[in-house]
């Protein structure tokens, strides 16, 4: 689910809700290539290009289908990282797709982005650990928070925006508490598989005691 | 999808004479500040007929630039869904004048009208931007925008990002149909949300020995933390003629809006 900036345009709430999400995706993608050297950026494009490719999949549930997402495997494995991450993905569907607009890149990117760098910090460690359950949770865990929390700021910036919107803000969230199961289920299982092949050389951002494990 | 990422990195510029595409010859800043410019003003329209003017600008410039063949219509798609769930669910969102109620549920006048007003609205920016951008190839907006200030790492990441898209598009293809011949099919069950699971880690874990590749083969060649783009940076008349007509017509549409 990707804002418009025609949909919040409508009230001053809502051009104040499209420059708060400028000025935060702006902060958040400054610390985050703070933290991304310049030998990792192929890496981190890899991740980026992963995330695009994979949003043009469509998967199954019941009689519709959804499309994956995978902003908390993006904040899991890039950290701080997945803020500059994401706008790029984000810019390159906005401009190759024609998901959401170019000025609302930054509230698009400032909902996707915050979650996916909250459950970095949350589940971590978790998806850091030996055993096989844990790091599914971990990976569960992250994929379907980030998608809740997205899915919270998207429809708070609806509601904020105009009274008229209170529905529609309903309806997202419910939609997205189905969307975040299947995707908690796909994340964890990405996890696990990524942690039994290729343990640490795909998680770019690891916290320091960790890093000395590996 | 493939035709998503053919579309990222088109090189077919030279093939096609200049004056087919009206906008190849100007800048790709000149036509971002454009993209944005139209942007801003669009979003700041709040009356009818000034909508209606910019809309109808748009459309001929489609007309105009061919901005909409090659399936580029295909961009529109998304916004107008969009619109589609706003023209069903904001009617409902309660309003003073009842079009049409049946039981507990109301059809709202104030609702259909603010739906239809953000699908013109949309309408208009995602046609004037898919104008002013369409067939500029990513790798030249990844360039433009450095020359504007943006952040190297930020315009490195676009571009990288930018060229894995085919790559990983490929892999994807590869994988998606080991699956099928081995009898995969998407059902709603566990094993088909692990099964993507698994596609997604091992669409990492190939292209990561790809990437660790290509910065060892860039640092063979004396890669320093700088990419030198082939084109020139230098603006042109046709700039010049682009800008002032740009500026016409938002001078217009504002003075349309507000004088």
């Amino acid at each position: 689910m990707h804002l418009h900036e025609a949909v919040l345009s409508g009230s001053p709430q809502g051009i104040g809700v499209l420059c708060l999400g400028g000025v935060g995706a702006l902060a958040g993608t400054a610390l985050g290539l703070r933290a991304m050297d310049h030998e990792q950026v192929p890496r981190v494009a890899l991740v980026s290009a992963v995330f695009f490719v994979v949003s043009l999949i469509h998967i199954p549930v019941g009689v519709t289908s959804i499309h994956l997402t995978l902003s908390g495997l993006v904040g899991l494995l890039l950290g701080w990282t997945a803020f500059p991450a994401l706008l790029i993905a984000l810019l390159l569907q906005a401009v190759l797709v024609g998901h959401g607009g170019l000025l609302a890149l930054g509230i698009n990117t400032l909902a996707m982005a915050l979650p996916a760098v909250a459950v970095y910090y949350i589940f971590q460690r978790m998806s850091h650990s030996g055993n096989r359950s844990l790091n599914f949770l971990a990976g569960f865990g992250a994929g379907s928070a980030a998608i809740l929390g997205s899915a919270f700021l998207i429809s708070a910036a609806l509601w904020v925006s105009g009274e008229s919107f209170e529905l529609v803000a309903k309806a997202v969230f419910s939609f997205h508490l189905a969307v975040a199961v299947i995707e908690g289920l796909v994340v964890g299982s990405a996890i696990v598989f990524l942690r039994q092949v290729c343990p640490e050389r795909l998680f770019l951002a690891t916290p320091q005691g960790l890093q000395d494990r590996s | 999808m493939a035709n998503v990422i053919e579309n990222a990195a088109t090189y077919d510029a030279s093939f096609v004479p200049a004056s087919v595409w009206r906008l190849d010859g100007v800048d790709p800043r000149t036509r971002l500040i454009a993209a944005v410019s139209f942007s801003v003003l669009v979003t700041a329209v709040d009356s009818l007929p000034t909508l209606v003017a910019a809309l109808a600008v748009v459309v001929v410039g489609a007309g105009w630039t061919g901005a909409l063949g090659q399936q580029r219509w295909k961009r529109l798609i998304p916004v107008n869904l969009l619109v589609l769930m706003l023209l069903g669910l904001l009617p409902l969102s309660g309003g003073a004048t009842p079009v049409l109620s049946v039981g507990p549920i109301v059809v709202a006048r104030e609702g259909l009208v603010q739906a239809l007003w953000i699908g013109l609205k949309a309408n208009a920016i995602v046609l004037g931007v898919l104008v002013l951008l369409a067939r500029l190839e990513m790798a030249s907006i990844g360039y433009a925008l450095g020359r504007l200030g943006v952040p190297e790492k930020l315009t490195h990441l676009l571009l990288f990002t930018v060229r894995y898209l085919e790559v990983l598009q490929r892999e994807y293809t590869r994988l998606w149909s080991a699956m099928k011949m081995r009898g995969f099919r998407p059902r709603v069950d566990g094993h088909t949300y692990r099964s993507f699971g698994y596609l997604v880690g091992m669409l990492l874990v190939r292209s990561v020995d790809r990437a660790d590749r290509i910065v060892a083969a860039m640092k063979c060649r004396g890669f320093c933390g700088r990419f030198h783009p082939l084109d020139h940076a230098a603006l042109t008349v046709r700039d010049a003629w682009f800008s002032a007509l740009v500026l016409v017509v938002l001078a217009g549409l504002a003075a349309l809006e507000w004088a």
